[in-house]
């Protein structure tokens, strides 16, 4: 069903961050995880997108190493990561969905903590920054509002100063202020050529983050590309017009190209005009929402 | 801050986990509390009800020092690994390069302690407070504390795949702990305590840990004598340890 197979580019270019082929994960009868293939390349910011159920955090936690897979092929950073080796562990940052802290210590107290695990972690200080946590640096853990705790997520899984980070779902539940907030960090993580692998359920999200997006249903791919070109060949132009009698006419097509053609020609035969002629480019919404439709 | 063991030496790992152990100890009150002063109320409340029955308290003491043992271990680490567990810390810690035998040793360090404070409270109590003396073997007062808190320790964290979610923990750890306690001490005290709850109290880890320890801290009777009790808190301990690492659980139960 992946209309996207996969090229291994064998010339100079770096090995991906991340392989993934025919990627299948069954709990008992269920299938979350059916034939997923994904390349992710070192230094882009790769999206999963799709409604909730779809396999996408299933999928982001088989490559971090939490879940045993069925069946299929996986290489994060050229590790297998059901071995769970730390020399992996060590180039990963992960922000899980729901991930707990301590409660009696501080942000700082945490984060220099976690830092002493890692070969060459960044300075607390810096990390304290990039999160925006420099005001709560000293309080207790246990009253930090949700968005601080988010921050703090980011925070832990930044300081081993990881190649690679997973972000699952980093802004559900953020206000707005605190989602583009999120969101210039992983600009900034970008910048400083990490490679992102983040799932989310919204369509703005991917489409201001993320270099490609992979959009997920039902434990597969549907479809697969950067946010501005996902649409073509997944989805429909729409060309609109109104005729002679002033009904608005809409026809959807492949190739907006000939349709154009086809209708221009057919109208100068007989002398009118197209008013209101627009050929309208589907947005990654049309393609999600065509995508994720059920039935 | 020592860099330079950062992120390569297993045994340094375990140093800086045991010392954050211990610090969010002291911070949290209520720890506290079931450490320290939870013994220290048993000892008093059995020392005012006992009067001055010499006899009765040299049964108080040793028997509040296996009800510490097994409270500082089995309880207390019930209670956090669920409470971790199911808050997502365990899940967290698991996704970094922190080794799991650096995390555990950290973790079982901070609960020896605990049990190393508690035993040092409850034999102070009982020279100051209780006419018992200093213990009259040393070195079987610490086998028999050490076999304990590692069979207990076990059975703590074994126990912790059994209780399903952080609210019940109470419940589950109650309805071990209680009756287990409670049967232990009416046997170790009462030789009129019918047959077959002897035969279950015995056949359980804190019977012959108590025997053990009073035999350590009262009669004085040698470690050769007591190898039955050995045996049997070490064959818990070795099933304990068998289930704990068996089955552990670092997410959350899915319902």
């Amino acid at each position: 069903m992946s209309e996207t197979a996969p090229v291994i580019d064998q010339d100079s270019v770096p090995s991906p961050a991340i392989e993934v082929r025919a990627l299948c994960k069954r709990y008992g009868e269920y299938e979350a995880v059916r034939d997923i293939d994904i390349t992710v390349r070192r230094g882009e910011v790769f999206g999963l997108l799709g409604p909730n159920g779809a396999g996408k955090t299933t999928t982001v936690e088989i490559l971090e190493g939490y879940r045993a897979r069925t069946s299929g092929e996986v290489s994060v950073l050229g590790h297998d990561p059901a071995d769970r080796s730390i020399e992996l562990r060590r180039q990963i940052g992960i922000v899980l969905q729901s991930g707990g802290v301590y409660g009696h210590i501080t942000p700082r107290e945490a984060l220099a903590h976690w830092a002493s695990f890692y070969p060459h972690p960044r300075e607390v200080e810096e990390v304290l920054a990039l999160a925006g946590l420099q005001e709560k640096a000293d309080v207790r853990s246990r009253k930090l509002s949700g968005g601080q705790l988010r921050r703090l997520d980011f925070a832990l899984a930044l300081v081993g100063d990881p190649e690679l980070i997973f972000l699952d779902e980093p802004t559900t539940g953020f206000d707005p202020a605190a989602r583009h907030a999120a969101w210039e960090t992983v600009r900034r993580l970008r910048a400083l050529g990490k490679t992102i692998l983040l799932t989310t359920h919204y369509l703005d999200e991917a489409q201001t983050l993320a270099d490609r997006v992979a959009i997920v249903k039902d434990g597969r791919v549907l479809a697969i590309g950067p946010p501005r070109e996902l649409g073509v060949g997944a989805a429909h132009y729409r060309v609109a017009y109104r005729d002679s009698s002033g009904e608005l006419v809409e026809r959807e097509t492949d190739d907006p190209t000939a349709l154009l053609h086809e209708l221009t020609e057919a109208a100068l035969a007989r002398g009118e005009r197209l008013e209101e002629l627009s050929v309208g480019r589907p947005t990654l919404e049309d393609v999600y929402l065509e995508l994720t439709a059920d039935a | 801050m020592p860099s330079a063991l950062s992120g390569a030496n297993p045994v340094a790992l375990s140093w800086r986990q045991y010392r954050l152990e211990r610090r969010m100890f002291w911070r949290n009150p209520s720890a506290a509390f079931f450490n320290f002063l939870l013994p220290l109320l048993f000892l008093a409340g059995g020392g005012i009800i006992l009067g001055g029955n010499q006899n009765d308290l040299n049964k108080l003491v040793p028997a509040i020092a296996g009800m510490s043992v097994m409270s500082t271990t089995f309880t207390a680490l019930s209670y956090n690994i669920v409470f971790l567990r199911e808050r997502g810390v365990l899940k967290r810690i698991r996704g970094t390069p922190l080794p799991t035998i650096s995390y555990f040793s950290g973790v079982a360090a901070n609960a020896v302690t605990n049990t190393a404070l508690q035993i040092a409270i409850v034999v102070l109590a009982g020279r100051v407070f209780f006419g018992i003396g200093w213990p009259q073997q040393w070195g079987e007062l610490i086998v028999f504390v050490l076999v304990g808190v590692v069979c207990f320790a076990a059975l703590g964290v074994a126990f912790a795949h059994v209780i399903p979610n952080f609210e019940s923990t109470a419940a589950y750890v109650n309805a071990v702990f209680l009756p287990v306690v409670f049967v232990s001490f009416f046997v170790f005290d009462s030789s009129s305590a019918p047959g077959f709850l002897r035969t279950i109290a015995e056949a359980l880890p804190l019977t012959p840990l108590i025997e053990g320890l009073y035999a350590a801290m009262v009669t004085g009777s040698t470690l050769a004598s007591h190898i039955d009790e050995l045996v049997v808190i070490a064959l818990w301990g070795v099933f304990g340890l068998y289930f704990a690492v068996r089955g552990f659980s670092w997410e959350q139960t899915r319902t």
